[in-house]
C-alpha cells in the first residue's frame, strides 16, 4: 500500500472523507467514472478504498468494519461500499480551505472581464454563506492581483509552450520607450526574483533573447510549430546578459534607492560612507543606466565609469534648460 | 506490524464522529492507540501522537468538542466530533458556477493553498457537484508566493501562534529579530505582507515578506492571541506601508517618446503652439509620477500642478550641481 510522495496520512483521509459521501449516495459506482469525477487515477482511488476496508467503527470486530467489495472492485471494477453511513456527508471546510477558495475566487472577480463577474460572484455567496456568518470561519487573506497577474499573457504563452507553437507578441522596451512586434519560439518561463521572462529564439532579432513577461503587452500563439522543438531552455538564474555586450557601472545609493539591489541584478555590493552602499551591476545600455539615475536623483550617484557620469549631469542640465524656457525660476 | 497512520486518523475520526457522549482519552488510546505499551515512554509517544492526530483532524475540516468524559468526576478530559457541525451544509451549483469553482484550483501557484483548494473542491464533488471549467472561456489569475517566509507565516495565522524572523528594513544596515503575533497576509504590487502586532514595539506592524531574511521560527501554544474583530489586513497593510498624497499631472511629452506615460494616461492631446509635443494627463502617487516623470528626462517636461513641477525641478538641480 504505498502512496505517492508528498501524499500525507491526512491528505489521503480528507480524499476518503469526501470520497465515501459521493460512493453512498450512488449506491454502486464504476472506478474510472469515480476518478475522472474527482480528477485523480483509478489507482488511487483503488489504494484509498484499500485502507477504507480496514477502518470502521470498533477495529478488530469484524461486524462493524466498513465493507468494501473488493471482489466487484478487482473483477468488474466497480464500487459498492456499505456499512458507512455514519460518514454519509463531506467534513466542512476547514479555516484554511475555505479561505484558500474564497480568496481565490475574490481574486477572480478582481482580475475577471466584466462579461463574466456576475457567475463569479454568485459562487463567492454561496461559498462565503457556507463558510460562516460575517467571514467568522476565514483566515485573514488578501490579494490585490497585479495586471501581470491578471493578464491573459501567462496561459498563453504556457499553452504555445506546451504545444510547441510560434507566438507573437507586443513587446515594450523602457530603455529606448519603444513597442515593437516579434515573432518569437518559445523555451519557457523562469522567475528571477520577482520577475518573471520568457526565454525564446527570436526570429526578429534573430537570436536569443529573455523577455521580461510584465512588459508584453499581448501575445498571440501562432498555428506554425517552433523552428527547433528540443531546444532547451537556458538557465536564466546565472548570467543573465551573457548573450549582449555588458558594461560594468558602480552605483553609490543613499537608503532611499536601496531597492535598487532587490530589483536588479547586482554583481556585487559594499558598504559605502554614511549608510549608503556601492553596488556593481551589469548594463546593456547607457541609456538605461541614464534613466534608472535621473528615476533615483538625487539617491543614487554613479561612480564609474566617469564618461558615464558627465553624460548623466548633463542630461540632468538638458532636462532643467527645459523648465528655464518655461519661465520656471531655478535660481 | 504498526497499523498506518492513515487508519489511526480514520478510526480516530469515526471513533469520535458522532458520539453522544465524550469519549476518555483511556477509551481513544485502548481503541486506537493500542501499539504504544503502558509505560513512561510509551504515555509521552501516545501524548504526542494523539495531540498530532487531533490537529491533523482539525486541518481536514473536523470540529472536535473537548469535554469532561465522567458524568459525576470531571478529572477525566473527553472528546467527541459532532455530525452536524461538523458536516459540510448542503451547497447547490448551477453548471457555470460549478465551472468557475474549477478555475478557482488554478489560481493558487503555492503547494499550501492549492492544495486546500483542491481539498475543499473535494468536499463539493463529494456532494455530487460536477466541476468542469471548461465551459466558461475565462483566465484565472496565477497567484504566487514564493518568498521562504509564507508557508510558516500561513501556518502561524490559521494556528494563532506567535513567531519570530530577522528582519532587513531598507533603511538598516542589519537585519533586527522581531517577535510578531501574525493576524493575516496580504498581497499587493507583487509583494506579500505580514499584518500582526509587534510584541516588543507593542503595535502593529506590517512586514514585507521579501525582506525577511531567514527562517520563520514559531513558538509557544496554538490560539496563543486573538485577531482584533473586524481587522481588514488589506486595509491595515494600506495605512501602514508608506504612501504619498495622489496627484493629476499635466504634462508635456515629446511626440514618439514617453509611452510609459501614455499607456496609463487619462488623456494624450498634441499642442498646437508646442509642435512636435503632446500634453498628457496621468495621474499617481506624487513620489511615483515624479519618479516616472525624471526617468525620460529632456522628453518630459511638468506643467502642472506647481508641487510636482518643484519636486521635480529640485531633484534635477540636486544632481545638475554635481556630485555633493
Amino acid at each position: 500500500m504505498s502512496t505517492q510522495p508528498g501524499d500525507t496520512a491526512p491528505d489521503q483521509v480528507a480524499r476518503l472523507l469526501a470520497l465515501v459521501p459521493y460512493l453512498l449516495a450512488r449506491g454502486e459506482v464504476r472506478l474510472d467514472d469515480a476518478a475522472a469525477h474527482f480528477g485523480t487515477d483509478a489507482d488511487q482511488i483503488e489504494r484509498d478504498l484499500r485502507l477504507l476496508f480496514m477502518t470502521g467503527v470498533s477495529p478488530g470486530l469484524p461486524g462493524d468494519l466498513i465493507e468494501v467489495d473488493l471482489e466487484a472492485l478487482e473483477g468488474d471494477r466497480i464500487i459498492r461500499v456499505d456499512n458507512a453511513d455514519y460518514l454519509a456527508r463531506p467534513v466542512r471546510f476547514s479555516p484554511a480551505e475555505a479561505t484558500s477558495l474564497v480568496v481565490a475566487l475574490r481574486t477572480m472577480v478582481e482580475a475577471a472581464p466584466e462579461e463574466a463577474r456576475d457567475v463569479i460572484e454568485r459562487t463567492l455567496t454561496k461559498l462565503e454563506q457556507a463558510a460562516g456568518q460575517d467571514g467568522e470561519g476565514l483566515l485573514r487573506l488578501h490579494v490585490t492581483p497585479t495586471p501581470l497577474e491578471a493578464s491573459a499573457v501567462v496561459p498563453v504563452l504556457e499553452a504555445a509552450l506546451a504545444h510547441g507553437r510560434q507566438v507573437e507578441i507586443t513587446y515594450y522596451v523602457p530603455s529606448r520607450d519603444q513597442e515593437s512586434q516579434r515573432l518569437v519560439d518559445p523555451r519557457g518561463l523562469a522567475r528571477v526574483e520577482d520577475l518573471l521572462y520568457l526565454d525564446a529564439w527570436c526570429h526578429t532579432a534573430q537570436g536569443d533573447r529573455a523577455f521580461r513577461v510584465d512588459r508584453i503587452l499581448s501575445a498571440r500563439e501562432l498555428d506554425t510549430p517552433v523552428a527547433d522543438p528540443g531546444a532547451r531552455a537556458r538557465d536564466l538564474t546565472g548570467g543573465w546578459f551573457t548573450d549582449a555586450e555588458t558594461t560594468t557601472v558602480t552605483l553609490r545609493l543613499a537608503p532611499p534607492a536601496r531597492w535598487v539591489v532587490e530589483y536588479y541584478q547586482v554583481t556585487a555590493q559594499r558598504p559605502g560612507p554614511d549608510g549608503t552602499i556601492d553596488v556593481d551591476l551589469e548594463v546593456a545600455s547607457e541609456q538605461w543606466v541614464q534613466s534608472l539615475l535621473l528615476r533615483l536623483a538625487p539617491h543614487a550617484t554613479l561612480l564609474a565609469p566617469a564618461h558615464f557620469a558627465d553624460a548623466f549631469t548633463a542630461a540632468a542640465r538638458a532636462t532643467l534648460n527645459l523648465y528655464e524656457d518655461d519661465g520656471v525660476d531655478l535660481s | 506490524m504498526a497499523q498506518p497512520r492513515a487508519e489511526r486518523l480514520m478510526n480516530l475520526h469515526i471513533l469520535l464522529l458522532g458520539a453522544k457522549r465524550f469519549i476518555g482519552k483511556d477509551a481513544i488510546r485502548e481503541a486506537c492507540y493500542a501499539d504504544h505499551p503502558r509505560n513512561a515512554t510509551g504515555d509521552e509517544a501516545f501524548e504526542r501522537a494523539f495531540e498530532r492526530d487531533k490537529d491533523a483532524l482539525r486541518q481536514i475540516g473536523a470540529v472536535i468538542e473537548v469535554g469532561s468524559a465522567d458524568a459525576f468526576f470531571d478529572d477525566e478530559i473527553g472528546y467527541r466530533i459532532p455530525t452536524e457541525q461538523t458536516s459540510l451544509p448542503e451547497i447547490r451549483f448551477e453548471s457555470d458556477e460549478a465551472a468557475v469553482l474549477g478555475l478557482a484550483a488554478q489560481v493558487w501557484q503555492q503547494a499550501t493553498l492549492a492544495k486546500a483548494t483542491g481539498r475543499a473542491l473535494a468536499k463539493l464533488k463529494g456532494q455530487g457537484v460536477e466541476i468542469d471549467p471548461s465551459r466558461l472561456e475565462v483566465v484565472a489569475p496565477a497567484i504566487t508566493a514564493d518568498e521562504p517566509a509564507f508557508e510558516p507565516l500561513w501556518d502561524a495565522v490559521g494556528k494563532r501562534r506567535q513567531v519570530s524572523f530577522p528582519y532587513q528594513r531598507a533603511s538598516e544596515t542589519e537585519p533586527t529579530t522581531r517577535r510578531v503575533q501574525p493576524w493575516g497576509l496580504a498581497r499587493s504590487s507583487g509583494r506579500w505582507y505580514v499584518v500582526g502586532f509587534d510584541v516588543d514595539r507593542g503595535a502593529e506592524r506590517v512586514f514585507r515578506l521579501s525582506r525577511i531574511v531567514g527562517p520563520v521560527r514559531a513558538s509557544g501554544r496554538s490560539g496563543a492571541y486573538d485577531v482584533p474583530p473586524g481587522t481588514d489586513v488589506r486595509a491595515v497593510a494600506r495605512r501602514l506601508s508608506p504612501s504619498f498624497p495622489s496627484v493629476r499631472a499635466e504634462i508635456r511629452v515629446r511626440q514618439g517618446t514617453g509611452l510609459g506615460l501614455r499607456r496609463r494616461a487619462e488623456s494624450v492631446a498634441p499642442i498646437e503652439e508646442r509642435p512636435g509635443w503632446d500634453r498628457v494627463v496621468v495621474e499617481g502617487p506624487v513620489h511615483e509620477v515624479s519618479d516616472d516623470v525624471l526617468t525620460y528626462g529632456a522628453d518630459v517636461v511638468v506643467e502642472a500642478p506647481e508641487s510636482l513641477r518643484d519636486e521635480v525641478v529640485s531633484r534635477l538641480r540636486a544632481v545638475a550641481e554635481g556630485p555633493r
